[in-house]
């Protein structure tokens, strides 16, 4: 099955959206509750990147029986150093964005925690993409590891 | 302990009730949402000043068992209506998230 949904630029309040159909179509394809909050967490991160620091993107699912890939992409400024970007508290969230509870610097950090393949390209001007999987079984997950 | 039992016992104002008979495992207090996302255990009990759509959203992707807005905090009426149509439990207190953090741990015996 595959999804595909438009990350408004600038609307908080309709992030979350894709995180949040997809969760209740999982729910109702029977995966189990693990699977489903760990990619449902990787989803509601990025979505809400594209809405903060990319002006919106688009989001692509496709649900297997054996994972789940979900395929986040923007055309905005992208990421000058990912290596700082996936540190723990680092963050570029201007203050109007922080007092909205944003801006912990947590967000890539629980994507990498949560998703089992997790690929980011990123170029200044151009934009960053995600992929993010999450297999059903994740002790397959060596066989499929090809991270950066 | 119990949503509901904890609204008795604490005197917290009722502003949405999901799951009243949800049990409340522990506690978590932070406002910066990716934290409580990476770190809150489902169950908890979550305090914050947050209230806005995405206290919501949080609220069900770590799956805790309420909100608990600290402070008479604010909640948006768009935030209230999709905790509304989403289950979520949103609770309302005129203590801080300190005094919250110590009463709750009492009635779950953990301190
Ligand atoms: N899609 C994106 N486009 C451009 N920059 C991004 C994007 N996603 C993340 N970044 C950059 O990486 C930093 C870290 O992102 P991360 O999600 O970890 O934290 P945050 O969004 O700042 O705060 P939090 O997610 O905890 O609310 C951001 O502050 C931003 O500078
Ligand atoms: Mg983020």
């Amino acid at each position: 099955m595959k999804l595909h949904y438009e990350v408004p630029g600038d609307d908080f309040t309709r992030a979350g959206e894709a995180s949040g159909d997809v969760k209740r179509k999982l729910k109702s394809l029977g995966f189990p509750p693990d699977v489903i909050r760990r990619i449902t967490i990787a989803i509601y991160e990025g979505e809400i990147n594209m809405v903060i620091h990319a002006g919106g993107g688009v989001a692509d699912i496709e649900i297997l029986p054996d994972r789940i890939t979900a395929v986040l992409a923007d055309q905005g400024p992208g990421i000058p150093d990912i290596e700082k970007a996936m540190q723990e508290g680092w963050s570029t969230a201007p203050d109007n964005i922080r007092s909205l509870g944003f801006g912990a610097g947590m967000g890539l950090p629980n994507i990498k925690k949560y998703s089992d393949i997790l690929n980011i390209d990123t170029e200044v001007g151009r934009g960053t993409t995600l992929t993010i999987t999450v297999l059903v079984n994740p002790e397959h997950r060596e066989m499929h590891n090809h991270n950066h | 302990m119990t949503v509901s039992e904890l609204v008795a016992e604490l005197g917290l104002e009722v502003i949405v009730m999901g799951d009243k008979d949800r049990e409340i495992t522990g506690g978590y207090s932070c406002d910066l949402l990716s934290w409580v996302i990476g770190r809150a255990n489902p169950g908890d009990a979550w305090i914050t000043v947050i209230g806005n759509i995405n206290t919501i959203a949080v609220s069900i992707l770590a799956d805790t068992s309420c909100i608990i807005l600290a402070e008479n905090s604010a909640i948006d009426p768009q935030a209230t209506k999709r905790a509304e149509t989403e289950g979520v439990t949103v609770l309302r207190s005129s203590k801080n998230a300190f005094q919250l953090s110590f009463e709750i741990g009492r009635l779950l015996k953990v301190v």
